[in-house]
């Protein structure tokens, strides 16, 4: 097991190398750098810089460099938790994002959670008793569960909590406590208001999630091994429970994978209409002010934290399963 | 409907001979005119039509037929097995353990605990894949111990000494490792003998083995057929045989039921149907078989094929395959009855006689099976 | 000689007229697609789409940008039947608007007016446009014929705060909208086939590289990294090339889960005899692939870019909802959610969220035609 583990993480190396560089271009893919933004705000100002200042500007900010040497100083500035310099806010970027992302993932891991906990009785169900009205039922909300985009629900909870409760929701905390340092209060307001974004997030999930789980336990529920521990002389329930739900579950292990990204890339848009303190928000914000540092050290974090999640799905999976462990 | 074993046997006066495949006081199990049928998108199909056969205390019951003729479906009627869409129509089917009041399992609720105290205790089953009859996540030990807590008031502990004893019982080497290993980690005769210990564990009266070697081996094969063979000697166990091999059946069985598209056509001793079969399904089957007694240039095989059940022939279902059929008699009305032709020995064939005049005795057949007692495959 | 463990519905045979061992792949697959009810009216409804999005110019009342300063932020208006007197109409109409006259609210509010009676035509003359840019008209499939004096109007699913129609704009969005998944998939058809293929083909080292590159795509959130490619698309570039870059940025990351299918099929097919025989038998390569082993699995190929179809048009409208995506002038369903982006706005006017309805209904339309289309391409169910 140790070994296996060893060998994921060995594998994870050339994985965020690749993330690292898909990021450095997207950091470096708008017309213009951090020096001609400069340039532009003095020049607004009535300012002008001479050539020398320009080159002096470069210099500092390493931008004189070859485009090699100036990814290789960023990745090793982000080995030691230097993440650039973000233009807009005149702060470093890793200031900036330690807690967006901490909240980020807060919200992610809450709504995976969600997803299972409504998954995984409905897809047992949907299976066991197929083509029962609840099967109907629950296929039917799942194909719209699928087909509702994540912003559109969020759009959606918001107008009926507005028109019919009359409250304007949004944001994680409650407004005494946004800027509030982190107490147990501070928690149990984020508590309270983690569930609008868990639900919209959730709901897309929820509803793959149980569609696969209905086809895989259908599969499971066909092979003989049921039919063996019925033959013992088991409860059907108690054999369903203990045999083809303990493989069928798999999918929702191996798909920590890709369900990670997917709430991320939920957070991203959900969190700016619900206008959480998440990612989301700040990453569109330093887009559209092409502060790319910023903007780059996001998508880098979070891709890598999605990459962490295959990892910790493998080596769950490979404890649930036997079969693997022994490859 | 609570019909005592009386009352059936007191309906069936054939039974009263000795032998064959027909109730009588020694009977562990009867069945009685069984009917199961399909909910299919082509209507209703009838796998397993108006079957009835006795298994008989201690012998070994074998019932022989084609992939689809209803010999899988039947033996899992037995123990309520059957899944949607299919179900049981009709007929009872009676267990009669011994120094108990007999159960008729066909008036059993789905759910009643005395289903489940029958299944794995007093009647167990064996399947034809060893490969996926277990639960590739879980240790075989887990499987095994689990199926003796089922049915006896035993300590975990005890349980588990049973499973190793058992184990080495079916002639798996070293079980006390073996029995924390999982399925893949074993071979196919392995974990055959896996199931056979797992149905075996709880002592029951009835063990059905569904092609309990199709998937194996042919040399592995022989081996668990003579290990089920001398534990079923050994544990006075009464065997109903799921096959397709008449090679196994000769070797093994005391009775023998055929079957054709979900009816039994010929029933008896094995020595009755194999020497002297009366049904042209059975002499045509028979023939069929390679033999190396018979030096044939081309093995004779049965013309046509098995017709789907949604398409079955009027009147004799084998008539349009049938060297003896008779326009008139055989393609018409319902299919034939069974008919006693003396000491148990049934055929559901109207013309029994003309194909006893022109077929005779047939051959011996070949056995190729070598008596391998209980041989270790190794694995 | 096998029979499934447990007995399974009797096979039964086709009925003799359907001479199954002679229909191609292709009929076969259309037979069993029929079979999915909900799959077929799925795929006219889709059909239907996009008729009116390619003809979206003559179906739509108005233009794209044409305001109507009567009627600004403007309700659906409802076709009646019946006139305000009881009498059942001669043709459907609807009423014209006043203000109504509410003196405590700060809101801008209509009312219909029942003495204004806008009679519905079809095939009207009304504002000229270029069909296809091909040749100049100004019929349109329906309009209103105005009463008093004053010229009618229709806005079957109300007006924006400018007071264009979101009908009309609607339309000409899912002329956007619903190409922008066709011409992505067609891009990550041409990917995913090409370096799926070559993997699966090659094997080896390449097959490996690849693997890792497919799997690092697959592990980034999309929509962050779709979010940083499309900021680097230029302020200045005109509408059509925002609107290739767009689907080029959507095409770069979706190729992967159509690659890898095809990867998995030609390393599957690689080893079955009948490919083994063409290339001994002395086919060359490319032989093989296009005659031999394309054919194989181009089923499985069109159901999965029909199931990547719905992604490509959720992230467009994601990305325009953003306003890093498509831009006005431009119109998609994106750029028109964009308007219901605050609470206040969707609260007076819940007919803004009407394009994210059309949205729904055409990601739906179209995971039920691949379910179907998944259901039918697997020959062996």
């Amino acid at each position: 097991m140790t070994r296996f583990i060893i060998w994921r993480l060995a594998l994870m190396i050339p994985t965020l190398l690749l993330i690292s560089i898909i990021s450095f271009v997207v950091i470096q893919l708008p017309p213009g750098d951090i020096v001609t933004s400069t340039l532009d705000e003095l020049l607004a100002d009535g300012m002008e810089a001479s050539e020398e200042q320009i080159a002096a500007l470069r210099a500092m900010y390493h931008l004189d460099a070859p485009m090699p040497v100036r990814y290789l100083r960023w990745l090793g500035g982000m080995l030691r938790g230097d993440f650039g310099y973000s233009v807009q806010h005149q702060q470093p970027v890793s200031e900036l994002i330690g807690e967006r992302i901490a909240l980020t993932v807060v919200v992610a891991l809450s709504s995976l959670l969600l997803t299972w906990a409504l998954a995984l009785p409905t897809g047992i169900l949907t299976a066991v008793k197929q083509y029962s009205p609840l099967d109907y039922a629950a296929t039917v909300l799942a194909m719209l569960g699928m087909a509702v985009p994540n912003f559109m629900l969020a759009l959606l909870v918001m107008w009926g909590a507005f028109t019919w409760f009359g409250v304007s929701i949004g944001g994680l905390f409650s407004p005494a406590y946004v800027d509030a340092p982190w107490s147990v209060a501070r928690v149990l307001d984020l508590l309270k208001h983690l569930w609008v974004p868990m639900v919209v997030l959730g709901v897309g999930g929820t509803a793959g999630m149980v569609r696969i789980m209905r086809a895989n336990l259908l599969d499971e529920l066909r092979k003989p091994y049921v039919t063996t521990a019925r033959a013992k002389g088991m409860r059907y329930w108690r054999v369903v429970l203990k045999y083809p739900v303990r493989i069928a579950v798999n999918p929702f292990i191996s798909g920590i994978g890709v369900v990670l990204p997917m709430l991320f890339s939920g957070d991203a848009i959900v969190g700016v209409v619900l206008g959480l303190p998440t990612t989301g928000p700040l990453l569109l914000d330093a887009l559209m002010n092409q502060d790319m540092y910023l903007a780059g050290s996001f998508i880098m974090i979070l891709s890598a934290l999605s990459v962490l999640g295959v990892l910790i799905s493998d080596v769950a999976l490979a404890m649930l399963d036997p079969r693997i462990r022994y490859d | 409907m609570n019909r005592t074993a009386d009352e059936i046997t007191a309906r069936n006066p054939d039974a009263a001979a000795s032998g064959g495949a027909r109730a009588d006081d020694d009977s562990v199990l009867t069945v009685e005119n069984l009917e199961v049928r399909f909910d299919t998108e082509e209507g209703e199909l009838s796998a397993v039509d108006d079957v009835s056969f006795a298994m008989r205390r201690g012998r070994i019951l074998a019932i022989v037929g084609e992939s689809g003729c209803g010999k899988s479906v039947t033996s899992y009627a037995i123990l309520r097995l059957i899944q949607k869409p299919g179900r049981i129509t009709g007929g009872t089917i009676t267990f009669r353990p011994r120094g108990r009041p007999p159960v008729a399992i066909t008036d059993l609720a789905e759910n009643a605990e005395a289903l489940r105290r029958l299944r794995g205790g007093d009647i167990s089953m064996i399947f034809q894949e060893p490969m996926t009859a277990l639960s590739p996540v879980h240790t075989v030990g887990n499987q095994i111990v689990e199926a003796i807590l089922l049915h006896q008031d035993v300590s975990q502990a005890d349980a588990r000494a049973r499973t190793v004893e058992m184990l080495g019982k079916v002639g798996i080497p070293a079980p006390e490792r073996r029995i924390d290993q999982y399925p893949f980690e074993m071979s196919g005769g392995m974990r055959q003998r896996v199931v056979i210990a797992m149905a075996l564990v709880c002592n029951p009266e009835i063990l059905i083995a569904d092609e309990p070697t199709t998937a194996l081996d042919v040399t592995i094969q022989a081996q668990v057929m003579g290990l089920m063979k001398s534990l079923q000697r050994d544990l006075d166990t009464s065997v109903l045989l799921i096959t397709h091999d008449l090679g196994v059946v000769a070797q093994l069985a005391d009775d023998v039921c055929v079957m054709y598209l979900g009816r039994i056509v010929e029933q008896g001793t094995v020595r009755q149907v194999i020497h002297t079969p009366r049904h042209p399904y059975t002499i045509a089957l028979l023939k069929s078989l390679p033999s190396l007694a018979l030096k044939k240039a081309r093995l004779p095989s049965i013309a046509g094929s098995v017709p789907a059940l949604s398409a079955r022939p009027p009147g004799c279902p084998f008539h349009p395959r049938c060297p003896h059929a008779r326009h008139g008699v055989c393609d018409v009305g319902n299919p034939p009855p069974s008919e006693h032709l003396g000491a148990g020995h049934y055929a559901a064939c109207l013309r029994v006689e003309e194909v006893a005049r022109s077929e005779g005795r047939m051959p011996d057949v070949e056995c190729r099976m070598p008596n391998a007692g209980t041989a270790k495959d190794n694995s | 000689m096998t029979e499934p463990a447990q007995p399974s519905a009797p096979e039964t045979e086709a009925p003799p007229e359907v001479r199954l061992a002679e229909a191609g792949q292709w009929t076969l697959m259309r037979r069993r697609f029929r079979r999915h009810k909900l799959a077929v009216v799925s795929l006219w409804l889709l059909f239907g789409m996009y008729l009116l999005a390619a003809f979206c110019e003559f179906v739509s009342p108005y233009a794209p940008d044409t305001r109507n300063i009567r009627y600004l932020w403007g309700g659906p208006q409802r076709v009646r039947f019946v006139r305000p007197d009881g009498r059942f109409a001669p043709r459907p109409f609807v009423h014209g608007y006043r203000r109504a006259d509410l003196e405590d609210t700060w809101s801008v509010a209509l009312e219909p007016d029942p003495a204004r009676i806008y009679e519905v035509r079809f095939f009207v003359r009304g504002e000229p446009y270029r069909m296809w840019g091909l040749w100049e008209t100004d019929r349109h499939l329906f309009g209103v014929r105005g009463a008093d004096g004053q010229p009618g109007f229709i806005h079957l699913l109300g007006t924006d705060r400018q007071g264009r129609d979101m009908f009309t704009r609607v339309l000409y969005g899912a002329r956007i909208s619903l190409t922008i998944g066709l011409v992505g998939v067609a891009m990550t058809f041409v990917l995913g086939v090409v370096i799926g293929g070559i993997a699966g083909y090659a094997g080896g080292v390449t097959d490996l590289v690849v693997q890792r590159i497919m799997e690092v795509l697959q592990s980034v959130p999309s929509l962050p990294l779709w979010m940083g490619l499309s900021a680097a698309l230029p302020a200045t570039w005109s509408g059509v090339r925002v609107y290739f870059g767009v689907t080029i940025i959507l095409g770069i990351i979706g190729w992967t889960g159509l690659a890898r299918i095809v990867r998995g099929k030609f390393l599957a097919l690689r080893e079955e005899d009948y490919i083994v025989a063409a290339r001994l038998l002395g086919a060359s390569r490319g032989r093989v692939v296009f005659r031999h082993m394309l054919p194989g699995f181009m089923s499985h190929i069109i159901t999965a870019m029909t199931l990547s179809i719905p992604g490509m048009i959720l992230g467009e409208t994601a990305l325009s909802f953003l306003g890093i995506g498509l831009r006005p002038p431009v119109v998609s369903w994106g750029v028109l959610l964009q308007q219901a982006q605050n609470t206040s706005a969707m609260v007076l006017m819940p007919w803004l969220l009407i394009p994210g309805l059309f949205v729904v209904l055409t990601v739906l339309a179209f995971n039920l035609v691949g379910d179907g289309l998944r259901d039918a391409a697997d020959p062996y169910n």
